[in-house]
Order: C-alpha cells, then sequence, then structure tokens
C-alpha cells in the first residue's frame, strides 16, 4: 500500500494538522517510508491470535458512583488561551 | 564536604542522618552546578527558590527524625511530570506557557517524602525521539566528550535527565520509558536507567504518550540509588486505572549480593545482523560475570522479537494520535494567530500545525492513518496480535524458570548530534532495537554501565526481569555493575 498526495492531504486534514500543498509530496514520501517498514508484520502468523489489550490480565478498577472533584472552575480555566465569562472560548462555528 | 553534588543518593542520604551535611548545602552545591552547565541545556526550568525552600523543610524533618531515603535529596524531573505552578510542556511548543495546577502522583510522592525538586529537565517532544533533538528547547548535549570536540547525543527521550545526572547537576532524575527512553539515555551517559513493570508506578499527571506503554522510573548514578528511588516513586494510584494493586516492597532490601542458582536468559535473536564485535563481545563478558556469581547462563529464543520494532511504531503512533487529540488550542497550551474568518477547524489545524514538531505531527498522522477505517485491521489490530505473541515468547521464558535477561541496551554508543538523516526517520527509530521489546511486554529493564568503548564513550548492558520483581532485576543490575568496576566519569568541559 502506497499513500499517494490525496491521500496525505487526508490524512493530514483528519489528524487536524495544516501542511501546505507543496510539502504534501516529502510528506506521503516519509509515510510510505515509515510504512514500509511497518510491512515486516505481514510476515507473522497471526491466526487465531486475539489482539493484546494490555500487558495484565485486570479488571478495570471500579469505584462508587459519586462525585469526588468538582468547584475549581477558576483552576480548569487559568490555562485557557481565552476563557470568557466562565468559558473557554473558540471562534465562531458555522455549519 | 567538598561537591556535595557528586554524591549518590545513599552517601548523601547517609551524611545526611550522621548531621554531616545539610538538605540546604546539597541543594545549594545542585544549584551552582546547575548554573554553570548551560552548555549542556539539560535543565530547561530551573526552581531555586522552592528548592531552597524545600530543602529548609527537609532539614527541620531530619533535626526532627521524621526523614525517609528521598528526604532533602535534590532531584531533577523529567519535563512531562505535571507539577503545580511549574512550566510542564513536554518539550513542545503546543504547551507553551502551561502552568499544571495540580500535581503528578510520582512528584507528589518524591516531595512527600522530603525530596527537594531543583527543576525540570530537557527531552524529546511528548517522549518521541532517541536524541533529545526533537525538543522545542533545542538539543541537549552529552557530558560525555572526546578530544574529537563532537557535541554527542545524551540519547532520548529522556536525554537532560540522564546528562544531568551523569554531570552531577542532580543526585537522580525522574524519566519515562515508552519504547527505550530511560534505558537507552542512562547506556549513553554511563547512568543507571530503570523502567519498572507496567502498572507498578503512577501514570497520573504524567503528559501521555502512549498509554499501555509508558511508564515512569529512575535516572540515577548506581543501582543502590535506583533502588531508593523507585520505592518513592511507585505507589497504588487510585488515580490511575492501570496502577497495580500491589505493595511496593523495600527494593534496598533485595540488593543481597546473592545470584546463585539464577538462570540468566541469552536471547539469539538479540544477536542481530551488523552488531559490533565490540558490543557482542560486551556481551560475553558480562554474561561471564554473572556466570563467576553463581548464575547460571541459559541460551533462549524469543522468536517474535525481531517484529518488536514496527509492532511498536504502529502501536505507539496509535496511542499518540488520540492522546495528542486533546492540544487543539482551546483548554491549554498555546494557540495560533487566527486570519479573519477562521473558524474552529483552522483553529484546530494551524494551532496543531505551528504548535507540533516534526516528528510529533509525523507520528500523529501515522497513527491516524493506521487507524482509519480500511486500514485499523491490517496494521493496528495486526500489530496487537504480534504484540501479544512477543508477551508470549517472555511468558514462555519466564514459564520455562529464566529469572531475568541479559541483553545490550543500544547498537552503539552515544552518536553525535545532527547525524540522523531527518527525510529517514526509520534509522533513528532502529536505535530502540534492544529496548523496545519490554515495553510491548509491560516487563522491567535496567541498563547498567559496564564498560568504555575504544573511543573512550560509555556502554551499557540491559536486564529484563519478570513482571513485578524489579527488587530481584535491581539484585542482578547491582552485581553486574560491581563486577564491572566501572566508576568512569565525563571530563568536565561545560
Amino acid at each position: 500500500m502506497a499513500i499517494t498526495e490525496d491521500e496525505a492531504r487526508k490524512v493530514a486534514h483528519l489528524a487536524r494538522i495544516a501542511v501546505n500543498d507543496a510539502d504534501l509530496p516529502a510528506l506521503a514520501q516519509e509515510l510510505n517510508g515509515i510504512l514500509h517498514f511497518m510491512e515486516q508484520l505481514n510476515e507473522v502468523d497471526v491466526d487465531g491470535v486475539e489482539p493484546m489489550t494490555g500487558v495484565e490480565p485486570m479488571r478495570l478498577k471500579r469505584r462508587e458512583d459519586v462525585v469526588t472533584d468538582g468547584e475549581m472552575q477558576d483552576l480548569i480555566l487559568k490555562n485557557a488561551p481565552d476563557a470568557r465569562e466562565g468559558f473557554f472560548a473558540v471562534p465562531k462555528v458555522v455549519e | 564536604m567538598s561537591d556535595l553534588n557528586k554524591l549518590t543518593i545513599a552517601g548523601a542520604r547517609d551524611a545526611l542522618a550522621k548531621g554531616e551535611t545539610s538538605a540546604v548545602e546539597l541543594t545549594e552545591a545542585c544549584i551552582s552546578a546547575i548554573d554553570a552547565s548551560g552548555a549542556l541545556n539539560a535543565f530547561v526550568h530551573g526552581t531555586p527558590d522552592m528548592a531552597r525552600q524545600m530543602a529548609a523543610a527537609a532539614d527541620q524533618r531530619i533535626k526532627a527524625g521524621n526523614a525517609q531515603p528521598m528526604t532533602g535529596i535534590p532531584v531533577g524531573v523529567k519535563d512531562l511530570f505535571c507539577v503545580k505552578n511549574v512550566p510542564s510542556q513536554s518539550a513542545s511548543r503546543i504547551l507553551d506557557g502551561f502552568l499544571p495546577q495540580y500535581e503528578s502522583t510520582v512528584t507528589q510522592n518524591l516531595w512527600d517524602q522530603g525530596a527537594v525538586m531543583l527543576g525540570k529537565l530537557n527531552q524529546d517532544e511528548f517522549g518521541m525521539g532517541s536524541s533529545t533533538e526533537n525538543s522545542v528547547y533545542g538539543a541537549t548535549v552529552n557530558p560525555w566528550k572526546l578530544g574529537d570536540g563532537v557535541a554527542r547525543t545524551a540519547g532520548g527521550s529522556s536525554g537532560g535527565s540522564a546528562a544531568a545526572v551523569a554531570a552531577d547537576l542532580c543526585l537522580g532524575a525522574t524519566a519515562t520509558d515508552t519504547g527505550g527512553s530511560i534505558r537507552q539515555p542512562a547506556a549513553f551517559t554511563g547512568t543507571v536507567g530503570l523502567r519498572p513493570t507496567y502498572g507498578r508506578v503512577s501514570r497520573w499527571g504524567v503528559i501521555a504518550y502512549a498509554s499501555s506503554l509508558d511508564q515512569a522510573g529512575p535516572i540515577t548514578k548506581t543501582v543502590r540509588d535506583a533502588a531508593i528511588m523507585l520505592g518513592a516513586m511507585a505507589s497504588v494510584d487510585a488515580k490511575d486505572s492501570t496502577s497495580a494493586e500491589r505493595p511496593v516492597p523495600d527494593y534496598e532490601a533485595a540488593l543481597t549480593g546473592d545470584i546463585r542458582g539464577k538462570k540468566i536468559g541469552i536471547p539469539k535473536e538479540y544477536r542481530i545482523e551488523g552488531l559490533s564485535d565490540e558490543i557482542d563481545g560486551l556481551w560475553s563478558r558480562t554474561a561471564e560475570m554473572l556466570k563467576d556469581a553463581g548464575a547460571e547462563i541459559v541460551d533462549i529464543s524469543l522468536p517474535h522479537a525481531k517484529y518488536a520494532l514496527p509492532a511498536y511504531y504502529v502501536i505507539a503512533p496509535a496511542e499518540a494520535s488520540s492522546n495528542l487529540a486533546r492540544y487543539d488550542g482551546v483548554r491549554y497550551g498555546r494557540r495560533a494567530k487566527l486570519g479573519a474568518g477562521d473558524g474552529v477547524v483552522e483553529m484546530y489545524e494551524k494551532t496543531r500545525a505551528e504548535g507540533f514538531g516534526p516528528e510529533v505531527r509525523r507520528r500523529v498522522m501515522i497513527g491516524t492513518y493506521v487507524l482509519s477505517a480500511g486500514f485499523y485491521d491490517a496494521y493496528y489490530n495486526r500489530a496487537r496480535r504480534v504484540r501479544a505473541l512477543i508477551k508470549r515468547d517472555f511468558d514462555q521464558a519466564y514459564a520455562s524458570g529464566i529469572d531475568a535477561i541479559l541483553a545490550p541496551t543500544t547498537p552503539s554508543s552515544a552518536f553525535a548530534l545532527g547525524s540522523a538523516d531527518s527525510s529517514n526517520p526509520v534509522e533513528m527509530y532502529l536505535n530502540d532495537v534492544f529496548t523496545v521489546t519490554l515495553n510491548l511486554a509491560g516487563l522491567p529493564g535496567i541498563s547498567v554501565p559496564v564498560s568504555l568503548d575504544q573511543q573512550g564513550l560509555p556502554l551499557g548492558m540491559q536486564l529484563i526481569g519478570r513482571p513485578w520483581e524489579e527488587g530481584e532485576l535491581l539484585n542482578f543490575a547491582q552485581v553486574l555493575e560491581n563486577a564491572s568496576g566501572f566508576v568512569a566519569k565525563p571530563t568536565r568541559w561545560w
């Protein structure tokens, strides 16, 4: 499988990373080099092997469904590039 | 006492207990060393005021008779650990100006023991790299310099931590290891680097790279120091759902020096094509040292080890693309300057394009690709199946009675900064060939400095332990440390 310039553009958009058209050929080439390296995995017989999800078989921890945290709006907004009136502010969203 | 910054953690602890020095004096010695270390670019955010306050409090605590092993010990912290109100940006431009309003569990554990915070240490951006060149702060320079004057890498991603410990800027440093990021820098700088079993140390407040692989551990001057520092960093933590419900043992007590009758495995698949005679010879000599101490050396096979690197470079970017989706210019860090009419999508795309460095952009995009519809099974699920086979290889070796595995940490000593071909990222990935396997299996591993190469640069050997047996692993490592007699230090040029 090889990534074309168009596919590189699509991946960049899915990843929400702006890439100039002029940089797409080099990007496609880099991504292809990495994918080519990954293709060694096709040599392995993985029939009947379950994909690994965690390193230790352990049940995800559970706790009482109660509020344990909160009431810290100031702290949460403190690092925002643009916070107004208790909200995160973003440019206008027009669909 | 002079040169207090050159003490080991164990040495400083004992001197503090006897009243031969104070935490304030130790801390001042480290602050002076840091102030004179600009050429190394290891410390990137100093916190001298905080250090002085913490040292004074530690001295009070020692006087009151409440000291713990790390009380009054000055340490450095890898940038990606969140420390409250101290810049913590994982060496990324996208987290410019970010001041965490909470504390990582690892650093909280250290401060609870009375350790002293000297500052934040350089690294590759989000842990992605093997040379600490992918950093918004610029590269860290290895304190080991030869007559050729060439500036070499301190390894990565925890290059700042390794360089700072090697140069005696701090007594120990926190680090993280996703694919080798503790062990490879330790090997390149003549220091000890321990990556614990996945789940031993909490990931809460550690800026994430690949959550199923990331694990924090110490970089120190000696194996004993690694035992002391791991004991302080590790804990059972309700804030991390993958933190193991296992009590933290006394690792220092495990350093008995007795390894008689233990079985050390030598994996034949690590004898890769092109392995230098020098590394191969060192491997045999160190196996001989463990044998002389009473261990049995056994040839073993890990048939899927050669697929660890490609599997890693599918799984880690996939997890990174998901973890790094949070950097959107809305909640923290930096937002790009927007043009008139730019909407929210332009805000995301511009912010991430200028906030992430080239390697991070590359891995996020690769991760996005392998997780995208139509490729998820071919790449991501296949890699996770291969990962299961890699883990099974280790399970079988340990089930057959092997106690630890011995292998080189790196294929070479530290390479020159700027020597990597930026158009061929895979070349840099090959640095992780010996380290990455155990991350996929979740196992503990340690790099111990054992020798200088022909040029005079340090080389490390790696021991891989059974899950949760860091104590036994440290015991093997200390036997190797003592037998090799490695004591070399870099000559100061900075």
